[in-house]
């Protein structure tokens, strides 16, 4: 329960975040710290669930801007990073940022919350 | 005990979020590029999606109404001319945005703020020739004018209010991958983007450097052979026969000239690096009634320039109460530069007239401060450059003006090379001026008299401007300001210290040659020669003789015209120049020499169709051997100079070879003994054959394959895969379909003036420059076919045509 609630928060956060300008792309890394931290769970579970929920935000935003756009784009700049032309790469790559930068995050809040003084 | 990983995880992120959101080189911050918030996804434009919005800004006049057709063509409907030109501003950047602040930075000599160091040398030529002097210069005129201030202010409005209302998820692709932002627009920039044209146009169809070269290596009758000023074989642009008046203006040949100037030999060490494609040209020409199946007059325009994505060209329709035009913007500058309104039609190719010249300058010493001019030291004007480099220090440059320009080359800047000579550049791009006029004026020009009225002050870089009207008028100007200058003078470098060599007037515009009404019935223009030699004044230039040739004999042969036959004009593939070539080759090559497989490729020359078709073999065998003949008979010769001496013209060569069997020049010079012509070709043809094998071996034997024609992104090989590389066409730069490898017909326009005016146009290209846009490179398949999109000039009462598929509405807040 407890990770299906860190991963929708980290999700949903992750999303909204990115709607406004004012805050730099890396906000949703503080709210994921932030759930790992009020979300409390296992290290592994903070982690997963962070990860998860920014790979499927940045992973699913991109995918539906893929997908909209018929891999147009996402083939030419899988030529220049190089990724052999490939969108699944580049979509995947996309996710696994987000995830690994939140997921750490998350770890992060864990550890912080586990820290401090009771 | 948490503190370890806690500290180790806070670590870890912190150190990931900050590489992240840091370029490292050519590689943009990953996070932000990666984000789809902001990133390059933000960049992938729905597939369907058109414009849709309403708009308000507090400096429009009314409310003007933009319609986006299925293919992305906005046809705007404005109530004032000034809400017209903001609104042209507007969309030129909302689809062309990095386009027109990349080449505006590139013509102002500012490339190094996107490119860095490696682009220094480029941005010191382009300071070094004035392109921002002559920019400055423009503007004072543009800004003089009441009216063209308006329009001009207008434009550079729009353009910001685009600008300025950007997100940084909006900002185009080339942006987030270099790590730049766009800089606003300004009448300067509107005025660099013209001088870039001018220089496109107008900068290299002098040869005065590689000619004062070609002048130290031979002697005076010789360069009148392998020079000549008009080719036997030219068909002129005004027909042969028109009938000159008396020139105005007698320019005086300076007293000195003979041993100053003809007879002197010195050699130049300079040598521009950045010099405009020589192919830069176009074809156009126009059918009276009398020739056509409906009556009615056919304008056809094809301008040859570097193909790029996205392309110089964007297409539109602009409209208001007074005015309707339809045709080919240029992105950075307002109005329509090629199309046709409800009562005209017009089209232009460049002149290739010689309107630059080099002067040596003799400075008192090293502080340039001063220089010899008319017995008196006169004082130098210094222009300092701060040429700002992206992740580098900023370098100045220093460039002293003389009364003829600005001085190009000095002892700070040489190319390289070690004698370090001072020449000035007199150049008419560097004259006040205001072409953007001559189009607000064309665009609602109804007649003859109104077209003559709008491109009299047309000065720089000149063009042929062909014309076709309802009223059934067709014809034909060279319109520019051209030096009247003295027989030979400004093909070589000008003694800078003697007023006598400086230009002593221009042609009067009326004198520019010009044809109205021809009995013929036709008139065409593709970059040759415009006069023959009853024209009174002395016009050098860079001129393309073969693709003239060949229009002219197709038109003089056709009746019954129409559109579609014109549409294969452009499309015509035969070489004029192999059809003389070919039987004179074939002759002096000595079979007997041949191996078997060089026999297989002579054979392939010997019974080919003379079409430069894309599979044709034969054209690689041709122009493979024909460009090793040059070489072997001129090569010996000017590489006695460096750099180089200019090599005779490919007309002169064929016509050369086709007069004297015992061509003198056919001598290698490096060698003991006389070779023959016979010998020297079958030589060229044996070294031909070496590179055919090769090509052979990669499979690229068949012309298009040999060419590749492509279509590279504006950053070139740093972004192939913004390219559309190995098109399926054939063509070259002497062939009427004047398709290189990235080089070639840019926009082709077909307009019939019937009752309803019909009308054509495709460009290799598409209206987006968004490379996440379907609207990217759309065009270029069709391009590619040889086909044609029909042009529609909307009107108003048509917003509910299906073809519409959205709406921009612009407002006054």
């Amino acid at each position: 329960m407890k990770f299906t609630v860190a991963l929708l928060i980290t999700f949903l956060t992750g999303l909204a975040m990115g709607m406004t300008s004012l805050i730099p792309w890396w906000g949703f890394v503080v709210a994921a710290a932030l759930v790992g931290a009020i979300v409390h769970q296992t290290p592994a579970k903070a982690f997963s669930a962070g990860f998860l929920g920014m790979f499927l935000a940045w992973g699913g935003m991109a995918w539906w801007i893929d997908w909209q756009n018929k891999s147009l784009l996402s083939q030419k700049i899988a030529l220049v990073l190089p990724l052999g032309g490939s969108s699944a790469a580049l979509l995947f790559i996309t996710g696994f940022l987000g995830g690994l930068l939140a997921g750490l995050a998350a770890l992060c809040g864990y550890y912080a919350r586990a820290t401090a003084p009771k | 005990m948490r503190l370890v990983p806690f500290l180790l995880s806070a670590t870890v992120t912190t150190a990931l979020v900050v590489v992240l959101n840091k370029p490292f080189g050519k590689i943009p911050a990953l996070g932000k590029f990666f984000s789809p918030h902001i990133g390059f996804w933000q960049n992938a434009e729905p597939f369907d999606a058109v414009p849709e919005a309403n708009l308000t800004f507090s400096n429009l006049k009314g409310n003007t109404s933009v319609y986006f057709d299925d293919r992305l063509v906005p046809h705007v409907f404005a109530q004032y001319d000034e809400d017209l030109y903001f609104v042209q501003g507007y969309l030129h950047a909302k689809f062309r945005l990095f386009q027109i602040d990349l080449q505006t930075r590139a013509a102002a000599g500012r490339a190094s703020e996107l490119a860095g160091p490696k682009a220094i040398n480029f941005d010191r030529e382009q300071r070094r020739l004035g392109m921002v002097f002559a920019a400055e210069n423009a503007l004072r005129e543009i800004e003089k004018d009441p009216l063209s201030r308006s329009l001009f202010d207008a434009y550079t409005a729009g353009v910001n209010a685009y600008i300025d209302q950007l997100t940084e998820a909006q900002l185009p692709i080339e942006y987030k991958l270099m790590q730049a932002t766009p800089e606003r627009w300004s009448n300067l920039r509107t005025a660099l983007l013209l001088k870039m044209m001018a220089k496109m146009l107008s900068s290299g169809t002098e040869n005065d450097l590689a000619g004062t070269n070609a002048k130290s290596i031979f002697l005076p009758d010789q360069l009148k052979r392998l020079y000549p000023q008009v080719p036997d074989s030219l068909l002129p642009i005004v027909p042969a026969g028109t009938a000159f008046v008396q020139p105005a203006i007698v320019p005086v040949i300076p007293a000195s000239a003979d041993s100053l100037y003809f007879s002197h030999r010195d050699t130049i060490e300079a040598h521009s690096h950045y010099q405009p494609d020589p192919d830069n040209g176009s074809n156009n020409w126009v059918v009276a009634g009398s020739k056509t199946k409906s009556g009615a007059p056919i304008l056809a325009n094809d301008p040859h320039l570097e193909l790029s994505l996205p392309s110089i060209w964007y297409e539109m329709q602009l409209t208001t109460p007074t005015s309707n035009v339809y045709g080919v913007s240029l992105p950075g500058s307002p109005m329509v530069v090629i199309g046709f309104n409800d009562s005209i039609a017009w089209g232009v190719t460049n002149s290739q007239r010689d309107v630059k010249d080099y002067y040596e300058i003799r400075f008192k010493d090293d502080s340039r401060k001063e220089y010899w001019y008319n017995g008196n030291w006169e004082p130098t004007r210094f222009r300092i450059e701060e040429i700002k480099v992206k992740d580098s220090t900023t370098v100045y440059d220093t460039v002293a003006y003389t009364i003829f320009g600005p001085v190009m080359f000095d002892q700070h800047f040489s190319n390289g090379y070690a004698n370090k000579m001072n020449l000035a550049v007199r150049w008419t791009a560097h004259d006040p001026s205001n072409e953007g006029m001559t189009f607000y004026k064309l665009n609602r020009a109804r007649n003859y008299a109104d077209y003559v009225e709008a491109i009299r002050t047309f000065q720089c870089p000149g063009q042929n401007f062909v014309f076709a009207a309802k009223s059934g008028d067709i014809a034909i100007w060279q319109q520019g300001r051209f030096p009247a200058r003295w027989p030979g003078q400004g093909l070589y470098v000008m003694p800078g210290w003697d007023s006598s060599y400086a230009w002593q007037g221009f042609i009067p515009q009326e004198e520019n040659p010009h044809s109205l009404n021809p009995e013929r019935g036709f008139l065409q223009s593709a970059n040759q020669r415009a006069a023959d030699s009853t024209y009174p004044y002395f016009i050098p230039g860079a001129y393309i003789t073969a693709r003239g040739i060949r229009i002219d004999k197709q038109l003089a042969g056709m009746n019954q015209i129409t559109p579609q036959d014109m549409m294969a004009l452009h499309q015509d593939y035969f070489n004029t120049s192999a059809e003389d070539l070919r039987p004179l080759l074939l002759k002096h090559l000595r079979s007997e020499q041949l191996t078997s497989g060089e026999k297989e490729y002579r054979d392939a020359l010997a019974n080919w169709d003379l079409l430069a078709s894309p599979n044709s073999i034969g054209q690689t065998v041709f122009q493979c051997f024909w460009d090793s003949v040059q070489s072997a008979i001129w090569k010996d010769e000017l590489m006695r100079t460096d750099p180089m001496a200019n090599m005779p013209t490919e007309q002169t060569t064929l016509e050369l070879l086709a007069s004297d069997s015992a061509l003198q020049f056919a001598d290698d010079v490096n060698t003991p003994v006389i070779e023959t012509l016979p010998e020297r070709i079958t030589l060229a043809f044996k070294r031909a054959c070496k590179v055919l094998d090769t090509k052979k071996a990669e499979g690229k034997l068949e012309w298009s394959q040999h060419m590749n024609p492509s279509v590279y992104h504006l950053l070139k090989e740093a972004l192939p895969a913004f390219a559309r590389k190995g098109l399926k066409v054939g063509g070259y730069g002497n062939i009427v379909n004047a398709i290189k490898h990235s080089h070639g017909p840019s926009w082709r326009m077909i307009v019939h003036l019937s009752d309803k005016t019909e009308a054509w146009g495709i460009y290799p290209g598409g209206q987006s420059g968004n490379p996440g846009s379907r609207f990217y490179d759309d065009y270029i398949s069709i391009w590619e076919k040889g086909s044609y999109h029909p042009l529609w000039l909307m009107r108003a009462d048509e917003k509910g045509d299906a073809r519409i598929k959205g709406v921009i509405e612009f407002k006054k807040s």
